[in-house]
């Protein structure tokens, strides 16, 4: 019992990189989303073909292999980043393409009218994206964005077997170190990510109810 | 909503057409540089040598990744079955009224929903042997990892599944006297399931990818003999990326079964609404 009051500052602070990783990709994600979604719906044919392959490809990839790619990879075109650096990297490409199709399910849920009434204004294809359509859409997908940034904070898991110390590696470390308290140090990971997870559902439930447009 | 049938945007013009044209020649260039650049730099460091890719062409090699590909199949399948026994008894279970049921029902799929497969899967690994004094074989420390997450989805998609049914349904069937019970297993949970059929598709290519964890415990699925030819060979990168178009190709598949089913059931439920006066057309259906 003492070794895990020990243990559980420790842990603590593992979460706060399992929540900065997460955090930060969610943002990275967001925005490689809506730029990838935009050109999906864009009158340019090049822009359409070029994020469907990227969402075809690495959507279907496990992102374990995702982050190998990464890892082993960018280093042979001389680009060197930190673990954690890679580690996000790896998740933003991956959960881009879960925000770019969540998006487009959310433009293409828009009524025809409001595109109609914005292009009959004279808005130009960006202004209608970025005034009339993307902050329709962006509301309408809270839930199903939820999801998928829900399934970002756990996959950040991953990055505990890229040598990232966060949550999980603190754990595997601990675990491997002091053998009598592997339950005690187990379980208490699993409360504090189910809690972390309850809450973030919590929070866009309320971002849900706050950004839902009365039809 | 792309290309020509697009509200976005109208057909383009002359001009739209120069543009896009002379645009995408400018992008091809700097593309066509920018991956000219990366292959001189992977050249450079040896990485497009034969040496590093040969391998793939060799029998025993593509023999030990093709078991490893067996093993995932193997693993995301098994999964499935069981995640749909679990997802089903615990999606009905939310639906009851007896919160006795239902208590435990919801505590599960929060537990599945919002552990890391990871972690369930280090503490079948780790913590399991020390509790029970039991070494759980590697395939099922994969496959009891997979079913408490997917099992916890699918229960989701089963409630939905049900709720979104129409209410005349649970009516008809109590009207006629079915009991609570059978309404479920006779009435509701059928059609469903048959709701259902595209978003279990889906969830197989989730297995599939969340399978690839297995090489963290030891269990030899395609990931994991990826990491030890890499070894072997020394060519990680080679490897992983001809792991991942396997990856690719056949969870492009799946999902494209999974999206032609969902188009096609959507056509036959609009058909449905059309015809939902003309109950001979729904029996024959």
């Amino acid at each position: 019992m003492n070794e895990l009051i020990g243990a559980l500052p420790i842990l603590l602070h593992a979460f706060v990189t399992t929540l900065e990783l997460t955090f930060l990709a969610a943002l990275t994600s967001l925005v490689v989303g809506i730029i990838a979604a935009a050109m999906r719906v864009s009158p340019v044919p090049p822009l359409r073909w070029a994020v469907s392959v990227y969402v075809r490809f690495v959507r279907n990839t496990p992102l374990t292999i995702v982050f190998f790619i990464t890892v082993f990879g960018l280093p042979q075109v001389g680009i060197n980043f930190s673990f954690f650096a890679f580690a996000l990297l790896a998740l933003t490409l991956y959960t881009g393409t879960f925000v770019a199709e969540t998006l487009r399910a959310g433009i293409q849920a828009i009524p025809i009218g409001q595109i109609e009434a914005a292009r009959a204004t004279g808005l130009t294809f960006i202004q209608v994206l970025r005034y009339v359509v993307l902050p329709q859409a962006l509301r309408s997908v809270v839930p199903p964005l939820a999801s998928v940034f829900i399934a970002l904070f756990k996959n950040t898991s991953i990055a505990s077997a890229f040598g990232v110390a966060e949550a999980i590696g603190t754990m595997t470390n601990m675990v491997n170190v002091h053998s009598t308290i592997v339950l005690w140090v187990m379980g208490a990971t699993a409360i504090i990510y189910i809690a972390f997870a309850l809450l973030f559902g919590r929070a866009f439930a309320w971002l849900e109810r706050k950004a839902l447009i009365v039809r | 909503m792309t290309g020509a049938d697009s509200h976005l945007f109208d057909a383009p013009g002359p001009r739209a057409v120069r543009r896009t044209i002379i645009g995408s020649g400018v992008a091809a260039v700097f593309a066509v540089a920018l991956i000219v650049y990366v292959l001189m730099e992977l050249s450079a460091k040896g990485q497009l040598s034969a040496a590093k890719w040969s391998p793939f062409l060799k029998y025993d090699l593509i023999k030990f990744l093709l078991h490893g590909l067996a093993y995932t199949a193997g693993a995301a399948v098994v999964s499935l079955g069981l995640a749909l026994v679990l997802g089903i008894a615990l999606g009905v279970g939310r639906l009851t009224r007896t919160a006795i049921i239902r208590m435990p029902c919801v505590a599960i799929v929060e537990l599945g929903r919002g552990l890391p497969v990871l972690l369930s899967m280090l503490f079948l690994f780790l913590a399991f042997p020390l509790a029970f004094h039991i070494d759980l074989p590697a395939f099922w420390t994969v496959v009891l990892a997979l079913v408490l997450y997917n099992g916890a989805v699918i229960a989701e998609i089963v409630r939905a599944g049900v709720l979104t049914l129409p209410k005349g349904q649970r009516e008809a069937a109590f009207a006629i006297g079915l009991t609570g019970t059978q309404t479920m297993r006779l009435v509701l949970l059928p059609q469903a399931l048959r709701i259902m059929l595209p978003s279990l598709i889906s969830q197989l290519v989730v297995l599939i990818k969340d399978s690839a964890l297995g090489f963290i415990v030891g269990y030899q699925e395609l990931t994991a003999q990826a990491q030890s030819a890499a070894l072997l060979f020394n060519n990680p990168l080679q490897t992983y990326v001809v792991v991942g178009v396997v990856y690719i190709l056949v969870n492009s598949v799946l999902s494209e079964a999974s999206t032609y089913l969902g188009e096609r059931q959507k056509r036959t439920l609009s058909q449905k609404v059309v015809t939902a006066g003309d109950a001979v057309t729904i029996e024959s259906r």
